[in-house]
């Protein structure tokens, strides 16, 4: 059963992600409200994938997927950016990082489950 | 002498008896040759008209078996068609299914909390998030001076979007006629707080309880889908009740509070 953990600061996108999430068979969600909050789920839970909102308070996206790309537990975990952010500049400064992914807000719930799936092989 | 001459006239006589049987007996064998070649004939024309039989018989079991593969291959076409309509029906059913989940928790969120600032969080993020605007602002029916007057923007400052007049302008008309506004030119470059690209109004039945003005959509939203317009009436309605009664709630809180202090101002023993 794959694990997705999702951070978003959004109660309503957060929802609206783990809900679409919860669709794709055989997977549990794991819910972060910001990047310091899922660095405690990641250390306390086994993540096979995060879908992480760059803009977020107390730690942002970018930072997160630094410190998880920098951390050899949970370097090999891929990470999908969900954001409002969408110039290319910042797409690229984000796969720079270590995003295996970017998927600029509004999202197509189609699109991601797709994407999603790419990376869990469902 | 007479003797011989009856005997040679008997002789004669039976000779010609005999000729006449070997002629008879040449005639039966030749009829007999005849009858023979024509019951061979008709042995062979009863062989050839069986063959035939089969023939006629294998060209009809052919047709029909043809008959029946084309029926089977017009069958596979219309199956694979059918096939094609479900498929699509299938992600048609998947997309309607997606876009009942979003407006389900947008309408979940709107409704889940009685705090007004709380309600108009949730509103900023469903039209963010979920319509894709960059700029654009929540104003509220103020009765008393019968303007819109604003209570919440995303992307601009609060103090940068005027208020408008019951009926004056897009969002003061929207207001009044309570019908949505949708500019041609949803991608324009510059901004103009009395301009939207898009106006929601916020209704409740018929009354119109404020505005949604959208000055402008994220880069990468290039235009509205079906989902934005079933958000855009969700929000006019869902929103405008979760606006209303979270508002009346506030208010009702704050005099609450108001009341019991007084209450308690009144119960306290007076100093002597």
């Amino acid at each position: 059963m794959p694990n997705i953990l999702v951070v978003e600061d959004s109660p309503t996108m957060r929802q609206l992600i783990s809900f679409a999430m919860k669709r794709i068979s055989n997977s549990k969600v794991v819910e972060a409200t910001d990047g310091v909050d899922a660095l405690k789920k990641l250390s306390s839970e086994k993540v096979d994938l995060i879908l992480a909102d760059i803009n977020m308070p107390v730690m942002d996206g970018l930072k997160l997927v630094s410190l998880v790309r920098g951390n050899p537990i949970y370097k090999d975990i891929p990470v999908i950016i969900i954001t409002t952010e969408g110039a290319e500049e910042d797409k690229k400064k984000a796969i720079a990082i270590g995003a295996n992914a970017y998927l600029p807000k509004p999202i197509q719930t189609q699109e991601l489950i797709k994407l999603v799936n790419s990376f869990i092989g469902g | 002498m007479d003797r011989e001459t009856s005997i040679i006239k008997k002789a004669d006589e039976f000779l010609q008896i005999f000729k006449k049987g070997e002629e008879f007996t040449q005639e039966l064998l030749k009829e007999n040759e005849k009858l023979r070649f024509r019951v061979a004939q008709l042995e062979e024309t009863i062989e050839r008209s069986g063959d035939e039989g089969k023939v006629r018989l294998y060209e009809e079991r052919i047709k029909s078996v043809e008959g029946e593969l084309n029926s089977l291959k017009e069958r596979y076409k219309q199956v694979e068609e059918e096939n094609k309509d479900f498929a699509a029906k299938y992600v048609e059913v998947e997309e309607e299914n997606n876009n009942l989940a979003n407006l389900y928790v947008a309408s979940y969120q709107l409704h889940s909390t009685l705090d007004f600032n709380e309600v108009l969080k949730i509103v900023l993020e469903i039209v963010i998030n979920l319509i894709g605007a960059e700029k654009f602002a929540v104003l509220l029916m103020e009765e008393k001076t019968n303007e819109l007057v604003p209570v919440a923007t995303e992307g601009i400052a609060l103090a940068d979007i005027p208020k408008a007049r019951f009926g004056e302008g897009i969002a003061g008309n929207v207001a009044k006629e309570g019908e949505s506004y949708f500019s041609g030119d949803i991608h324009r470059e510059s901004f103009s707080a009395d301009e939207p690209i898009v106006c929601i109004p916020l209704k409740i039945k018929e009354h119109v309880i404020g505005v949604i003005a959208i000055y402008s959509l994220l880069t990468q939203k290039e235009k509205f889908s079906n989902i934005d317009y079933e958000l855009f009436s969700l929000l006019a309605g869902h929103a405008a009740t979760a606006i209303f009664s979270s508002r009346l709630y506030t208010q009702s809180e704050r005099k609450l509070t108001t009341i019991q202090s007084f209450l308690d101002l009144l119960k306290e023993k007076p100093r002597r």
